[in-house]
């Protein structure tokens, strides 16, 4: 052994302390299991807390209505049939009792005025569904999630990256990571690992996405044996900050068209009646983001290249009152008052609809002991996500998720851990430090975001992929030789060389996948097929490991069963 | 567009010193895009924390020209560019490297805050007016920039005696839900010294999140401390329920 390590044991190890980990983790301490939770960040700061808008869950509070058969017949509707039907009945089932319960352990919604929960619409939900906080949902989310979890006794593991899931034989044995702070190796073992990781926009210039959603659940899991799902559907959310260039993606929440917010090109035109005039700026996000690029490019976009998106028709106390941080944003960082004026918006990267394959009732993956849930895992919203439709996925998968890990290291023995896949690690890490030349982890992901901008973005064809593919492997060979200077305490330039290879693995996953599906459907637009293709309606593109390479196969939907073919079939 | 000249603390645990960098300016740009910069072209292991770049996650707090700020919201055309700026970690946390502090004195804080415990057979209805004065509380992105700042913390070094504004902040939000059922005065009186709190508003006048920490948390749970523990049939009562009045 290359240096002695600290070890950790846990019957429960999850990787990811946003909404899904941590609902995973009360779950699966409710189970009596001893659970530890791992985040790259500080406690807190995962990506749940920017969420904006609202979690969906057909409370029927607002309109009377709403039922979990519209909710999954919007769901699926949005996801283009793609998505795991049985997913999405279990979510618009499970979705208003795990809303009810983070209100019992705290959170505080907006109210109707008869008392409860106050809902809001959003793109392609019937009704008015969006459980929300002002435009700060996801803050009261996670410290409501947090708060209980800590206050039950989860073990959290604050600023430690994990870089490699170790097994034992076929299954899950735990996994190995170091600490941001010293840079010192550490090890934990568990009987089940949960992957809640969340999505991968990093890889792209434009994105709504911090520095943490660089794809390593879906690496990590992928090197383990894992299936990764639906990896073309990336979703490119309409509204994001053209202007100026230092916030550029920063996300203008979907509650500003949810309430009544409208765009309009550089003609003062509200566009979107020539791409869908009936659901107008509420239509879904795949057709609004593709509306907004398409104005731009045929020159009626706004002065940066987007359109305007106006909500100062409603009186300015509304406005600051139900979009508070919108106003904030605007104002602090654009010189723009939103209460005033329209802003400048246009697309940015922002979900992942692909990601691990996991088993719908259980959210396990096809390796034993490894679970997924969150962003990191797929199935729920098939080609296209509905705004509000994460945070709920979260709540109801996370849970079970933390159930199923912790039946699962119920019914199993302690899992041996191998020196030899920890010394491996250990080298993988050191390397870059003893290299002399080589480029500087920045530049190469700079030039993987440039990549995946211009030939794997929004609108995409075969030798645009064909060209991101190759230029993917060249960044893998820059990747695998970055240098990077400094000590070990606290080096971002350090642990952007090991999320480089991530990086690599998600953005390749996903060309290649796109690259395959020769259709359009939802968040993957093909120039060279721009229809929809029947045959393609029934299959998932599935990619797994093959020695150092990737295999792509074609999996069937399953039929769905009579009761929900029913439901999709009725009008409204 | 011109350069602007940062100065910027480099060292750990140990000690450091400024640094200076240039970095040439965009319009609208930020301190962290700066940061960021830097790191890209001149110091690749820079330690930096951040998340959302927008003032939603509460990552990015430092000291710019000495005063308490979210870097992904301090505008450099807001600062006087004709001199270096200087950025400096949070001065009442310990530094762990450059930017980055040990906050995990907040985390051990807050977990002696028992959580909202409802009433037994509460009805699950509030009023928006009741809910608007917690959402308040409820709206700290936990940046510490108050910690930071407040004297008792920051100049009495008073870290095992007090809990500090955000941690009221906390309290008041748990307290004053319209349906919580528990009693923390006693915490905020005994562990948390709320009491050595002497109301010099540092901490209002910092909050990236515009909470009224001083006037709309810290005195009525001062005020709570005193029903409680002075007003001697309040006492009596407590003594007897174990309730909040
Ligand atoms: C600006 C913005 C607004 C949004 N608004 C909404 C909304 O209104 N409604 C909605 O439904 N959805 C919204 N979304 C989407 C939603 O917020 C996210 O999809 C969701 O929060 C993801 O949650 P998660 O639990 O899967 O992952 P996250 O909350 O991102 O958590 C991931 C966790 O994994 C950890 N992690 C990652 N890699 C590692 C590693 N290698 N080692 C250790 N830990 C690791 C991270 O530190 C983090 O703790 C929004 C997203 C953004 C960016
Ligand atoms: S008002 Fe009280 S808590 Fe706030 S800074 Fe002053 S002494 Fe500290
Ligand atoms: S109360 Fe305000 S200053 Fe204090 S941590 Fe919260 S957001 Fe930051
Ligand atoms: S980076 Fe999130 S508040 Fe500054």
């Amino acid at each position: 052994m290359t240096e002695k390590y600290e070890i950790h044991e846990h019957d429960v190890l999850i990787i990811g302390a946003g909404g899904a980990g941590l609902r995973a983790a009360i779950e699966a301490l409710a189970e009596g299991a001893s659970v530890g939770v791992v985040c790259k960040s500080l406690l807190g700061k995962a990506h749940t807390v920017m969420a904006e808008g609202g979690i969906a869950a057909a409370m029927a509070n607002v309109d009377a209505s709403d039922d979990w058969r519209t909710h999954f017949r919007d769901t699926m509707r949005g996801g283009k049939f793609l998505n795991n039907w049985r997913m999405a009945q279990l979510h618009a089932q499970e979705a208003p009792e795990r809303v009810r319960e983070l209100e019992q352990w705290g959170a505080l919604f907006d109210r109707t005025a008869d008392g409860n929960i106050l809902q809001r619409a959003f793109g392609g939900h019937t009704f008015k569904r969006l459980c929300h906080v002002g435009d700060r949902t996801g803050l009261e989310m996670i410290r409501t999630l947090q708060d209980r979890g800590v206050h039950l006794g989860i073990d959290v593991y604050m600023e430690c990256a994990i870089t490699r899931l170790l097994k034992d034989g076929e299954r899950v044995a735990g996994a190995f990571g170091y600490w941001r702070e010293n840079g010192r190796f550490v090890v934990f073992r568990a009987k089940s690992v949960v992957i809640a990781t969340g999505g991968i926009g990093k890889a792209w210039r434009i994105t709504s996405n911090s520095w943490e959603y660089t794809g390593d659940g879906m690496a990590l899991a992928f090197d383990a044996g894992a299936e990764l799902m639906d990896m073309e559907f990336v979703q490119f959310h309409p509204t994001g900050m053209v202007w100026p260039p230092g916030v550029q993606g920063i996300l203008v929440t979907e509650a500003v068209r949810g309430e009544g917010g409208v765009l309009r090109n550089k003609d003062g035109e509200r566009f979107m009646e020539r791409y869908d005039p009936e659901r107008m700026d509420l239509s879904t996000r795949d057709v609004v983001a593709r509306a907004i690029y398409t104005e731009a490019k045929e020159g009626r976009g706004t002065e940066h290249g987007g359109a305007y998106l106006d909500i100062s028709h409603k009186p300015p106390e509304y406005v600051k009152k139900k979009l508070p941080s919108m106003y904030h944003q605007f104002r602090e960082l654009a010189d723009v008052d939103i209460t005033k004026g329209p802003m400048e918006v246009g697309p940015t990267c922002h979900y992942m609809m692909g990601g691990i394959r996991v088993d719908a009732e259980t959210a396990q993956a096809n390796v034993p002991g490894m679970f997924a849930a969150g962003e990191a895992a797929a199935g729920l919203h098939g080609a296209n996500r509905l705004g509000g439709n994460s945070l709920s996925d979260l709540l109801v998968f996370g849970r079970r998720a933390g159930q199923a890990a912790a039946e699962h290291a119920k019914q199993t023995e302690t899992p041996k851990l191998d020196d030899a896949q920890v010394e491996e690690a250990t080298r993988e890490m050191l390397e870059p430090f003893e290299r002399r030349d080589g480029d500087s982890p920045y530049d190469v992901h700079r030039d993987l975001q440039e990549t995946m901008q211009n030939y794997v973005g929004i609108f995409r064809r075969e030798e645009d992929l064909k060209q991101g593919l190759a230029e993917i492997q060249g960044l893998k060979d820059r990747a695998g030789r970055v240098h990077v200077d400094g000590s070990r305490l606290f080096n971002p330039g350090w642990h952007l060389a090991r999320d480089l290879k991530s990086l690599l693995t998600v953005s390749e996953a996903v060309a290649l996948s796109a690259l395959e599906r020769q259709e359009s459907r939802g968040a993957h637009s093909r120039i060279d097929f721009p229809q929809y293709d029947e045959k393609w309606s029934k299959l998932n593109n599935i990619i797994s490991r093959d020695g150092d390479g990737m295999r792509l196969r074609h999996a069937p939907i399953a039929e769905m069963p009579s009761d929900l073919c029913v439901i999709l079939e009725k009008k409204k | 567009m011109p350069d602007a000249t940062f100065k910027i603390f480099r060292g750990d645990r140990d000690g450091g010193e400024l640094y200076e960098y240039k970095v040439p300016i965009a319009p609208g740009m930020v301190v962290l895009d700066a940061l960021h910069y830097i790191q890209a072209h001149d110091a690749p292991d820079l330690a930096v924390r951040w998340n959302c770049k927008a003032g939603k996650c509460g990552s990015c707090s430092a000291e710019v020209n000495g005063r308490p700020r979210l870097t992904c919201k301090t505008r450099l055309d807001a600062l006087p560019l004709d001199q270096p700026i200087t950025v400096q970690p949070m001065k009442s946390f310990p530094v762990l490297k450059d930017l980055v502090t040990d906050v995990s004195w907040n985390y051990r804080v807050n977990k002696k805050i028992p959580p909202f415990t409802p009433r037994p057979n509460v009805e699950w209805k509030m009023d928006q007016r009741e809910v608007d004065r917690v959402q308040e509380f409820r709206k700290c992105i936990e940046c510490f920039l108050c910690q930071n700042v407040c004297h008792v913390l920051r100049d009495h070094e008073k870290q095992e005696q007090f809990g500090g504004p955000r941690f009221f902040v906390r309290i008041a939000g748990l307290e004053m839900h319209p349906l919580d059922g528990l009693s923390r005065t006693e915490l905020l009186k005994e562990e948390l010294g709320i009491g050595l709190c002497n109301i010099t508003k540092c901490c209002t006048e910092v909050c990236p999140e515009d909470i009224h920490i001083t006037d709309n948390a810290i005195i009525p749970l001062k005020e709570r401390v005193v029903d409680d523990f002075y007003d001697p049939v309040r006492w009596f009562l407590r003594k007897l329920s174990g309730k909040k009045h």
